[in-house]
């Protein structure tokens, strides 16, 4: 099978290349990671991050044809020849596939993404009723693994004032959180002209969530939720 | 060469539940603490945890701490240590509830409190009826942990040093811990984290098998670091195989499956766990599921072409209930089985999932070795938690939804533990000049390496060695040749070779660092396995079916520097309240 792969080592490297490589896959290599890993044995130097294999840690997050997605959830068999691969789009690269995160988990950490309730806890439980709860699902999944904001226009050209896709899920994950206290002040941190209104609607987000998430909705919940409480 | 330093209060090695448990302790009472990880903390492995977490809130069925601790005691095969298992149940309810306060999505029953499933081993009245006791956020309860536990670290403002790997444990002449040496992988260089207080919070090791339900992280690095200081390692022989792991694969399919009312088919569409655990059947503890399974196999009953696999079947249970209770299970088995399990059975097979042993400690996080006064002395300034340390109260065979529990309370008590051990040590001890040398030596033997080992072939030779000799069953030929054939391959690891010579993000060095401690674990198993003759909990010999209390009801330590084996009794005394003494161990 023919791949063609994004590389780029500082170390050495002026400049990036696209490098190609042909290997044979054995039966079991039925993922795009296993492909990965098979080529990291001819070649030690392919760069990449991966943990879990099974797409729950987020780690291996990669442009695959153009698309992003994790390479080791996406199944090598029908990915149209040469394979190319890119690292995540929009992030300085640290090298070949691994890009730096930094500014993503920036705008992560900017919503405040933990719960805030002053209230004494109780002795046991706070409760919440399986409808509460049920409105956390489809947001509490997200991997933090960055496909959807680096394949945001938006995002892409404002990274440092734009909350992007991954950031807002989980601004409302907290906001839909029948346990959350801090609405108005998460609402007020939102009401910016960069920091959620660069959302053109685009759908990209909700078109490559590896975990089939939807961002975009999430986005339009919170704008609804800011317009309701201006009348 | 000089390294450069950085003085901390603590230095946690490891972001997973244990090390962020541990680490929210100290930044909430004002320590200036590091947490290094390999891996950006939400990517550790405890995202992997599925099931659920044991606590007897009794939200579903009538429940108490006490019965969890004999359920606990009895799935350790009596080898678990009782005053921390006491420790550990006594506290489960309220590390529960802290967590829902933190912001944990858990599942709900419709009076509002906290979703509970049965899970395997759990039974209420010492061995009655079926247990209703973990608590779990759909199949995803590890994920859901390790975010709401990483946020509310960033509420603390805990400082987390994202792909950095611990290299070796720093000690000074009186053994005493006084931080670690450590890569930053991004820019190759090696730094010295100084500690008052070093916790390892390092993960498990299972890698080390071919078949692995383990992320690729999971090499034993923290077990290796001890070891490769002069520590003992504890237990090493009790590796937990999962029932259900994917054919072919090795991902894991949680245990919930059938705790929500799956159970396993052979060949013949018979459901042989009747035959093996009557009472118990498809919930009886994971060792005791695993031996059913590899029989059924051995004994021809197997299912697929090649009669080496089993039938997970849990369609009876509904589109409605798979969909909302186990829906990563159902998306894993699309993706990795090609079976969509509404309507047809998972083939899965028993798979590497959990060590039991690891670094020794007490229950306060303190690891504890044997030195002057006993075989139990603490290691001043170290402190270890979750799957690398053994405390034990797992012994040699953990239950399900016990694991995410334990890092749970023994991260908090590690923590606590700290806080207060630092009140006391208020200054750095000196550090020794060579301090670095060892893991210096180290990279630079890798860097100028010729003509040597190829890091992934001789890894693969470790996982097949591994697999083949020290199985779910284990036979005296088996263990003697693989103590040999480990001992050729720690040899060759000594000589791996990279060609990626790369300062920037190098993981091909990453790789053969951690394959240096792959080989720790892999050679700490087979020794403690081939020497310990008696068959306990996931410990299973062919030579010696039984338990032997008379003579093996003690955990083994095992010796790096000489391979040499000691022994310590096991705790058998709680702390408040009747020992469980051993008994025949029936589900």
């Amino acid at each position: 099978m023919k791949f063609s792969i994004y590389r780029f080592d500082p170390d050495k490297d002026e400049k990036p290349y696209m490098q190609d490589y042909e290997i044979t896959l054995e039966p079991a290599d039925r993922m795009l990671l296993d492909a990965l890993i098979r080529i990291k044995t001819v070649d030690d130097s392919l760069s990449l991050r991966r943990s879990c294999r099974e797409g729950v840690c987020g780690s291996d997050a990669m442009n695959i044809n153009g698309r992003n997605g994790l390479a080791c959830i996406t199944p090598v068999k029908g990915l149209r020849e040469p394979v190319e691969l890119r690292p995540l789009p929009g992030l300085p690269v640290i090298r070949d596939l691994i890009v730096d995160m930094t500014q993503f988990f920036k705008q992560y950490h900017s919503i405040k993404p933990y719960l805030i309730n002053e209230d004494p806890p109780p002795e046991t439980e706070r409760l919440q009723s399986p409808e509460e709860r049920a409105e956390l699902d489809g947001l509490y999944e997200c991997i933090l693994c960055a496909c959807c904001s680096t394949a945001c226009p938006s995002f892409w050209w404002n990274p440092d004032k734009y909350v992007g896709p991954a950031g807002l899920l989980q601004a409302y994950r907290f906001l839909a959180d029948s346990r959350d206290q801090a609405t108005a002040e998460r609402l007020d941190y939102l009401e910016d002209p960069y920091r959620l209104f660069r959302c053109h609607s685009i759908m990209n987000c909700t078109d490559v969530c590896p975990k089939g998430l939807n961002p975009m909705e999430a986005i339009s919940r919170i704008k609804t939720m800011m317009t309701k409480r201006t009348i | 060469m000089t390294v450069a330093r950085r003085k901390f209060d603590a230095v946690i090695v490891g972001a997973g539940g244990g090390g962020m448990r541990a680490a929210l302790q100290l930044s909430e009472a004002g320590l200036k603490v590091a947490v290094l990880s390999k891996v950006f903390p939400t990517r550790s492995h405890t995202v992997a945890a599925q099931g659920g977490i044991a606590a007897a809130l009794g939200n579903v069925t009538e429940d108490n701490w006490h019965w969890h601790m004999y359920d606990t005691v009895k799935g350790s095969d009596y080898l678990g240590d009782q005053d921390a298992i006491e420790f550990m149940c006594r506290q489960a309810s309220e590390v529960v509830y802290e967590l829902e306060h933190y912001g944990m999505p858990f599942d709900r029953l419709e009076n509002g409190k906290i979703y509970q499933r049965p899970f395997g081993g759990q039974s209420q009245n010492f061995g009655g009826a079926q247990a209703t006791r973990s608590c779990a956020v759909a199949d995803r309860t590890g994920h859901a942990m390790l975010h709401t536990l990483y946020q509310r670290n960033v509420r603390a403002n805990t400082q987390f040093f994202v792909e950095w790997m611990g290299l070796d444990l720093i000690r000074d002449e009186h053994g005493d811990v006084l931080g670690v040496s450590a890569l930053d992988i991004e820019t190759g260089e090696v730094m010295i984290l100084q500690a008052r207080a070093t916790l390892f919070a390092t993960g498990g090791g299972a890698r080390i098998f071919s078949a692995s339900t383990n992320a690729f992280i999971n090499t034993g690095d923290g077990l290796a670091m001890a070891a490769r200081a002069g520590v003992p390692l504890q237990d090493m022989e009790f590796w937990q195989f999962h029932p259900t792991g994917v054919y072919g694969v090795g991902i894991l399919i949680s245990e919930a499956v059938r705790g929500e009312g799956g159970y396993l088919l052979n060949k013949d569409g018979e459901r042989f766990m009747e035959r093996y655990a009557p009472h118990a059947k498809d919930l009886a503890s994971r060792d005791v599921v695993s031996r059913a399974m590899t029989t059924e196999i051995k004994e021809g009953r197997g299912c697929g072409r090649d009669a080496d696999h089993l039938l997970l079947k849990l369609d009876h249970l509904g589109a409605d209930v798979i969909k909302a209770r186990l829906p990563g299970i159902r998306e894993i088995a699309i993706k990795f089985a090609h079976a969509d399990p509404v309507r047809e059975p998972i083939p899965v097979v028993p798979t590497a999932h959990y060590m039991m042993g690891g670094i020794p400690t007490n229950f306060h996080g303190q690891v504890v070795a044997p030195y002057k006064t006993g075989p139990e002395e603490v290691v001043q300034g170290f402190y270890a938690v979750g799957e690398c340390a053994c405390v034990s109260v797992h012994g040699a065979n953990r239950l399900g939804t016990n694991s995410l529990l334990d890092i749970l309370v023994f991260g908090r008590a590690a923590g606590n533990q700290i806080i207060e051990d630092l009140k006391r040590n208020t200054h750095h001890k000196h550090l020794p000049g060579d301090a670095a040398d060892k893991a210096l030596a180290r990279l630079a033997r890798l860097d100028s390496q010729k003509d040597g080992e190829n890091v992934a072939q001789v890894g693969d030779m470790l996982r097949k060695t591994m697999q083949a000799h020290c199985g779910v069953f284990r036979f005296a030929d088996l263990l003697k040749q693989g103590v040999d054939k480990i001992s050729e391959v720690a040899e060759r690891v000594k000589n791996t070779e990279i060609r990626d010579k790369s300062r920037v993000f190098n993981t091909a060095r990453v790789e053969a660092l951690e394959l240096d401690n792959l080989v720790e674990v892999a050679v700490a198993t087979m020794v403690s396995a081939q020497a310990r003759k008696e068959s306990r909990g996931a410990h299973a010999r062919d030579d010696f079916p039984h338990r032997d209390d008379d003579k093996w009801l003690k955990h083994t330590l095992y010796f790096s520097e000489d391979r040499r084996l000691d022994y310590k009794p096991v705790r058998l005394k709680p702390l408040t309240v009747e020992s469980f003494p051993p008994k025949a161990r029936i589900y």
